[in-house]
């Protein structure tokens, strides 16, 4: 028995095929959701990938966020389904209003793409139970806009609640407030981050770790065993 | 205001002494009465508008043609070669049912120009040359020439030709694996902004640029047509119709990697239906070029509807449509039964698309405005039977007295410490300098499929996750020594991309070379393109490579002055199973250092007599293809068998700039030792090709002597890896740490 894993395909979207292949490698089912569409095809749970959905014309995931798919995800998700967004998907999941905060342009105005240490901050989500709270991992991360902001008041919830979930270590790469790499929704189901874990399964691709595999491990056992 | 009749083909016909401003749209007086002979009348404006713009340098090929021939002359026996010159890009077979195909272009003047959108540009037109061919395009590389790096001209071009590259690459979704970054000042006013991509495809899968069918459609999708990139035919257009039309456009088109990348999605999905018969994108020349060469390639001919484009600018007059250079655009020719079909998937992505014309049993091409025949011709004469010169070509005067002063006789370090000294000034000299503040700004990981990206020796993408089967790039081309030699010049750049290529563990297989040059109208810029023409194209034969296509950019040049002459070639490979890669870093301490190869007194041309005495002259490094194959296979096979844990390629900068980085890059140091024969300086600072070092664990040291002994390549232990500092036996040490910061600072400071 194995769990089916949605990846959302928006115009624009770029790691659609690579999220697949991590949740294949992880031992899940991927299914591709297209954005035109509301029907999730029963998946159990459903991954926004990076890219520039949309062109990332407006802002980074504003246009996305009315897709006919997000509809559906955004009531799913309130119902508790676990949804990740990773990087464009993050940017999707706040203007969703499913994750608080925003992203603005890295303060150093470019592109960066780099293998980024981050520190596991919050262990208990749906997404990162193979992990282990304070381990330290790598991912590469690659963005141009992904400064995290939100205000005092949202950040001081957000680190009472231990709802950051994952921190940008030794180096900030684009002025994230509280050096916040990603977060959760107070029920855990929800998460967004900005490093991408799926290009990060195989020892021989990209920077050669497997430092991201947890995330598809942790979601497949979480519903293999409910 | 007045509004003259429409130029048909009638209305020519009918009035032979209207005045056409040929010389405006950069036609010679012959060119002109060459068209009005082909023509038997005068051409319509819109006919002027497609064979100035097609018989341009750069579509026809004029200056270069005679001399580009000996690619397929002289093209040597291979199998793997699928589809050769000619096409939008050649297309290689690789194995296991996949084929590749790849080539480079130039975007240098417009990216002088407006460097953010001329570079972005530049991606964006050889990644849909790749789309035409069948392909899913799945890397690109970036090869780069600027002025002096501390020019402030430097400052306003790089920043923006980066971004450029990044924001429409990136937005693509196309990992950028490779390229260089030079700076002379040589490239002050023109830099070179060249930019290659790879496409994956199986055989089955292979699409050509040719209309054939009587009654088969022409379907335009993608962007609409807009005004940019006109460049000349607004001319025509105020001249012969609209006087008070907006007379400034933009030269330099605009580009939108969102459009470009449903335009990916949107092609292949059509290509997996099997519903295209012939595909060409627009690039220069816009529809005049994908019309003419369409129809030409074709069967038969083929008839246009120039009102059913859909516009950006509705006042765009019909030679503006024809000339258009706007990005993100297609045309397909797709059998009648399947039109319905292929608009269905053009909407699903939201992709405009509109059928503007069908293939005819004829054999012209005609072209409709407002009711009205604009164009009658034969796309041949338009498309192929351009004007050839055999432009006059001398060697220059000064050549004998650049050759003969001696980069050898330059002064040399005595001491260790002042090798010391010219090693820190070297490996943060900025053409020696680490280029990640350049390359972080562009994705290396999209696609999962990345198994190299720069800084390795080549990039190397896996393309069949089963079986590990993958594809490895490198771009060289070393504007120096072919200032010197242009003969050897361009067989150096062949044989180091050729020898990056096989130092990661893959076979080369093939070429594309990008031909970057000064004014053809120079005897002496000329004699440098024959000669290095001459000298790639006898190279690639010794080395069984074939030449599948590639670019030539001339008028590279300021006034009098060119730049070096700057022959840039990817050589492409193939490696049965990535697993077996071999990286740039050293990988574990204790392993043995060897030198493989020969190492002798040459500096002509070297990046110390640039860096140290700021030197160009003397004769570039001896060239050795039979050599470089003999090192290549040796790579191969110490790769395939796991004899060796790293390896990298030696050239400019010569074995410490190689040691630097491999320690760089694996945090670890070495101890080397001056082999006996050698002083230090030339160990340290020469540039003999055919070299490279690798590391070799001790359980694997006497396989791998064996078997260079056995095939007669000088292997030659060096040293160790070891420690955190990279020492010199009797001569100095320098740390990591200070070798870092001298490597890694010198562009964000100039940059940044």
């Amino acid at each position: 028995m194995t769990a089916r894993i949605g990846v959302v395909t928006f115009p624009g979207s770029l790691d659609d095929r690579d999220t697949q292949r991590a949740i294949r490698v992880a031992g899940a089912e991927p299914v591709a959701l297209w954005h035109k569409d509301k029907d999730l095809k029963q998946v159990d749970a459903v991954v926004l990938c990076g890219g520039f959905s949309y062109g990332d014309y407006l802002r980074a995931g504003a246009i996305a966020r009315f897709s006919p798919v997000m509809d559906t995800v955004i009531d799913q998700a309130k119902a508790g389904m676990p949804v990740l967004g990773i990087c464009n998907g993050f940017q999707i999941l706040t203007e969703a209003h499913l994750l608080p905060g925003g992203m603005l342009g890295n303060d150093h105005l470019h592109f960066i793409c780099r293998d980024q240490k981050l520190r596991v901050e919050n262990a208990d989500t749906a997404w990162t139970t193979d992990y282990t709270a304070g381990q330290e991992i790598h991912i590469p991360l690659k963005n141009m806009d992904g400064r995290y902001v939100a205000d005092r008041r949202t950040l001081d919830e957000l680190e009472a609640e231990g709802r950051v979930a994952f921190r940008y270590l030794d180096f900030n790469p684009n002025g994230s407030l509280n050096d916040i790499a990603g977060i959760t929704n107070e029920a855990g189901n929800v998460v967004g981050l900005m490093p991408h874990p799926e290009h990060a399964v195989e020892p021989l691709i990209g920077t050669g770790r497997t430092d991201g595999l947890p995330f598809f491990t942790s979601i497949l056992k979480k519903l293999v065993n409910a | 205001m007045s509004r003259t009749p429409l130029d048909t083909v009638e209305h020519a016909a009918a009035t032979p002494d209207v005045e056409l401003p040929w010389a405006e749209l950069g036609l010679k007086k012959d060119e002109y009465e060459r068209i009005v002979e082909i023509l038997g009348r005068r051409p319509t404006g819109a006919e002027l508008a497609m064979y100035s713009v097609m018989w341009s340098e750069h579509c026809s090929y004029k200056s270069s043609k005679v001399h580009l021939r000996q690619f397929g002359e002289k093209a040597p026996e291979s199998d793997a070669l699928l589809v050769g010159i000619g096409e939008n890009a050649g297309v290689v077979d690789v194995g296991q049912g996949y084929a590749v195909t790849f080539k480079v272009e130039s975007h240098n003047h417009p990216s002088y120009v407006e460097p953010y959108q001329g570079a972005a540009t530049g991606v964006g037109g050889i990644v849909r040359d790749i789309i035409a061919m069948g392909a899913r395009p799945v890397a690109v590389v970036d090869p780069l020439r600027f002025g002096a790096a501390d020019h402030p001209d430097t400052k306003r071009v790089l920043p923006g030709v980066v971004a450029g590259i990044g924001g429409y690459g990136n937005c693509l979704g196309l990992p950028n694996i490779g390229g260089e970054v030079v700076f002379d000042a040589c490239y002050q006013g023109n830099p070179l902004v060249n930019a290659g991509a790879i496409g994956v495809m199986r055989h089955e899968d292979i699409h050509l640029a040719k209309a054939s069918g009587a009654g088969n459609k022409v379907i335009l999708y993608g962007a609409r047509t807009g005004g940019d990139g006109i460049g000349g035919a607004s001319i025509l257009a105020s001249e012969t119709f609209d006087d008070a039309k907006p007379s400034k456009r933009p030269a330099v088109q605009v580009g939108d990697p969102f459009q470009e990348k449903l335009l990916i999605e949107c092609t292949l999905e059509a290509f997996k239906e099997k519903l295209v018969v012939g595909i060409q994108d627009l690039g220069a020349a816009g529809l005049s070029c994908a019309t003419s060469e369409l129809a030409s390639n074709g069967s038969g001919g083929m008839r246009v509807t120039l009102d059913d484009v859909p516009l950006r600018d509705s006042t765009l007059s019909p030679e503006e449509i024809l000339m258009s250079e706007s990005q993100e655009r297609m045309c397909a020719v797709v059998e009648p039964e399947k039109v319905e079909r292929f608009l269905e998937i053009c909407d699903k992505w939201d992709v405009i698309a509109t059928v503007i014309g069908e293939v005819t049993d004829g054999d012209r091409l005609e072209i409709y405005w407002h009711g009205g025949k604009i164009v009658d011709v034969d796309p041949r004469t338009v498309a192929h039977d351009g004007p050839v010169y055999e432009r006059p070509y001398a060697r220059p005067s000064w050549q004998d007295e650049l050759q003969a002063d001696d980069a050898n006789k330059l002064p040399r370090p005595e001491t260790g410490e002042e090798l010391k000294d010219q090693v820190l000034k070297l490996v943060g000299s900025p053409n020696q300098a680490s280029k990640r503040w350049i390359t972080q700004q562009y994705d290396h990981f999209v696609q999962g499929n990345t198994v190299l990206a720069q800084p390795e020796d080549s990039g190397m993408i896996r393309i069949d996750e089963a079986s590990g089967l993958g594809v490895a790039i490198a771009t060289d081309g070393n504007g120096r020594y072919a200032k010197l030699d242009p003969y050897a010049g361009a067989q150096l750049a062949l044989a180091e991309a050729y020898r990056n290529v096989a130092t990661t563990g893959a076979k080369p297989l093939a070429v594309s070379d990008c031909l970057n040059f000064g004014s053809p109208e120079d005897p002496a810029v000329m004699w440098q393109f024959a000669e290095a023409v001459r000298g790639l194209a006898d190279g690639c034969k010794q080395l069984g490579t074939p030449v599948t296509g590639g670019n030539v950019s001339l008028y590279n040049q300021t006034g009098e002055a060119a730049i070096h002459p700057t022959p840039v070639v990817a050589v492409l490979g193939v490696i049965d199973d990535v697993a077996r890669r071999t990286p740039v870093a050293f990988q574990e301490e204790g392993q043995l250092l060897y030198l493989l190869g020969d190492t002798r007194e040459e500096f002509g041309g070297s990046a110390w007599s640039q860096v140290v005495h700021d030197h160009l002259g003397g004769l570039p490094p001896e060239v050795d293809l039979e050599r470089e194959r003999l090192l290549a296979e040796i790579l191969i096979s110490a790769s395939r068998d796991g004899m060796i844990d790293s390896a990298h390629d030696l050239s400019d900068g010569g074995l410490v700039q190689a040691v630097v980085e491999s320690a760089l890059l694996g945090g670890k140091g070495a101890r080397l030792v001056v082999p006996d024969g050698l002083d230090a300086f030339t160990f340290l600072f020469s540039e003999s090709a055919g070299r490279a070092i690798v590391a070799v664990p001790r359980s694997e040291e006497v396989r791998f002597t064996d078997m260079c002994g056995a095939r007669g390549l000088p292997a030659t232990r060096i040293g160790v890896v070891d420690g955190d500092v990279v020492e010199v036996q009797g001569e100095f040490a320098l740390t990591l740490e200070e070798l870092r910061t001298a490597h890694e600072e010198t562009i964000p400071a100039l940059l940044a």
